[in-house]
């Protein structure tokens, strides 16, 4: 039961963190109507950028608050430069032109960083474990992920329905061209919502630095998860992928989790440890084949789509 | 070369019935129709292996053409019918079965059978989401072969006999190998433009155009497409095969998604809805990529940019360059 409910905040920590790279891919989705394949970059760049102005300031929560701030001057200018071309061409132009920039940065980091990865230590005080339930530890930082993500989310959601950006935001998801024609600055638009999502992608990376090691293409696998997340919600809907990124991330933990064990149970040792694991890795990409099966849209498809 | 050309207007120069398009693709047909007997001239046995893995590569990327291209089903999963064609050559070889002909036809048909599940539940979405589902599929298969102990798991299998042919061709000996390769190709090239001209083709392009629409004269796209779906499945499990033999290993990597992606921009930089697009990208990404990692350390650098700026300002492709005409 304690193991259970171990592997339940596990995968709580896991969607909330997809949750961060999730809402921004979903409003560039959304809004913009497009196919980026570069946001796990950004991931990557909060990682390395939160491990060298960690390393500069001494600081892990200095280091985290530039990287943060660097991440979304880096998506606004690559939405300035290069991005907003892409937005009149169709969905295979952006899988084309994102894919170029995924391997453009993943040199820019080699190129930069080197090939090695690099380490983001944390502060002392967050390596204890804490004891949430009688007998059961956690460790301190996996539950300051989950808090601080939680928090995020509530802040998405008052930007989002409280605040003038967040109500151009709404309208720009569900018609681009009229909110356009009432004379919203779009471009301007467009540029915010990108540094946002990039911003959170680095924020996603920058948190989940401290118990990966940051790598080239560290971005890519979570990359197609966040898609996953994404399209079981229904593209553009944020509380769609709020829903999903805890759906996914729960069936993901709770597969590697229990999978092997339970094949155990009338598999051979040697069958069930790689049938297992294949099962397991398979588990998110199951979850959302059915859910497409069952609702082509998404769980939430977004209105007036 | 050829003129600047306001869209949609042909640029009406040619010699003869030879436009440029026509021209450049007799050219390139004809290089790869020679590339052995300059790899034996000049003792480049190297360009024989980079040439051999062009065509392999530009089938499969014909193949997502047929899908892509013309009936307008964007797959971000084709490397997985690779890996499956792959797959199933190294693991029948691991298993002692080293005859072609039973080694090709089955990793023809696994590729086909897995397209037509994988078709039959992903034409339900469209757009985006038939994107990403494909994509989902395939990263399962991923996985599959990563959880496949006995062959190799994450690191792959070495396959230390080519599919055997009783005689009839070595495989082993290189020249005939790319022949053979050549010859797929000329016979894939051919079979799609049967297909593409054909009553069964203009179906699918014009679900392509409207689906609606073609439901309402009577034509039941679905049935159509997921037949598409499994033909260009079967032909990318054949390139499948062939890699395998090629590289004489199979690994998981040749599934990744990224290689997915590869051949997706094999298919735009070439020119989408033209026959030998698939081709020409083909050649033109995997030349580029190894000229530029023989000038670099860094060729993603110059790739990366310059696959952005195709995406950004070459509707069409290079076929559409060439051909002075622009495609949506």
């Amino acid at each position: 039961m304690l193991y259970f409910f171990e592997q339940f905040l596990n995968g709580i920590q896991l969607g909330m963190l997809l949750f961060l790279l999730a809402a921004g891919l979903t409003l560039i989705f959304g809004i913009m109507d497009l196919v980026n394949l570069a946001h796990g970059s950004l991931y990557m760049l909060g990682a390395y950028f939160a491990a060298t102005f960690a390393d500069w300031t001494d600081s892990f929560l200095l280091g985290a608050l530039f990287a943060l701030a660097a991440t979304a001057v880096t998506g606004m200018l690559l939405e300035v430069i290069a991005v907003r071309r892409l937005y009149d061409r169709g969905h295979l132009n952006h899988v084309l032109g994102t894919f170029g920039l995924l391997l453009f940065f993943n040199e820019v980091v080699r190129l930069i960083w080197g090939p090695a990865g690099m380490t983001l230590s944390l502060p002392s005080e967050m390596l204890n474990a804490v004891e949430v339930l009688p007998g059961l530890f956690y460790p301190l930082y996996r539950l300051v992920i989950i808090g601080v993500t939680l928090a995020v989310a509530v802040l998405m959601y008052f930007l989002i329905m409280r605040t003038r950006l967040g109500m151009l935001i709404r309208a720009g998801a569900s018609n681009r061209e009229m909110i356009g024609a009432l004379g919203v600055n779009i471009k301007l638009l467009y540029t915010m919502v990108f540094g946002l999502g990039a911003a959170l992608a680095g924020f996603a990376g920058l948190m989940q630095a401290p118990i990966l090691t940051v790598q080239i293409g560290m971005g890519e696998n979570i990359l197609i998860a966040a898609f996953v997340v994404v399209t079981i919600g229904g593209i553009g809907s944020i509380r769609g992928a709020f829903v999903a990124s805890l759906l996914v991330g729960l069936a993901d933990t709770v597969g590697r989790a229990f999978v092997p064990d339970l094949l155990h149970s009338f598999l051979s040792e040697s069958a069930s440890s790689s049938l297992g694991r294949a099962l397991s890795s398979m588990m998110i990409y199951l979850v959302m084949a059915l859910v497409l099966i069952a609702r082509p849209e998404g769980l939430f498809p977004a209105a007036g789509k | 070369m050829s003129p600047p050309a306001k869209p949609p207007v042909k640029t009406g120069w040619s010699i003869g019935i030879v436009t440029p398009r026509i021209g450049l693709n007799i050219a390139v047909i004809a290089t790869l129709a020679v590339v052995p007997v300059y790899a034996a001239l000049t003792g480049n046995a190297f360009a024989l292996t980079l040439f051999t893995r062009v065509v392999i590569l530009a089938i499969a990327a014909l193949s997502l053409n047929l899908i892509m291209g013309f009936g307008g089903m964007v797959s971000f999963g084709h490397a997985a019918y690779l890996g499956i064609g792959g797959y199933a050559v190294g693991i029948l070889a691991k298993e002692g079965i080293g005859s072609g002909f039973v080694q090709w036809p089955i990793a023809i048909g696994a590729a086909a059978l897995y397209a037509l599940v994988v078709g039959a539940l992903s034409l339900r979405t469209r757009g985006v989401y038939f994107i990403m589902i494909t994509l989902a599929f395939a990263q399962m298969i991923y996985y599959v072969a990563i959880g496949l102990d006995r062959y190799g798991g994450d690191d792959g299998l070495t396959i230390y006999r080519r599919s055997g042919f009783d005689g009839l061709i070595d495989l082993s000996n290189r020249t005939v190998f790319y022949y053979l390769c050549f010859g797929l190709l000329l016979v894939s090239i051919y079979l799609v433009w049967r297909i593409v001209n054909s009553r069964f083709g203009m179906v699918i392009q014009g679900a392509r155009s409207n689906e609606r629409r073609m439901r309402a004269i009577g034509f039941p796209t679905f049935r159509y497409q997921l037949v598409c779906f499994v033909i260009a499945g079967a032909m990318c499990g054949l390139a499948g095969a062939l890699l395998a033999n090629h590289t004489n290993f199979i690994s998981p990597a040749m599934m990744h998604w990224t290689r997915s992606g590869d051949l997706i921009v094999m298919v735009v930089l070439g020119g989408m809805q033209a026959i030998f697009g698939p081709l020409i990208g083909a050649l033109t990404f995997l030349l580029l990529e190894e000229g530029l990692s023989r000038v670099t350390d860094y060729s993603n650098l110059i790739l990366g940019p310059f696959l952005l700026l195709v995406a950004i300002s070459w509707q069409g492709g290079i076929d559409g360059l060439i051909a002075g005409t622009r495609r949506g």
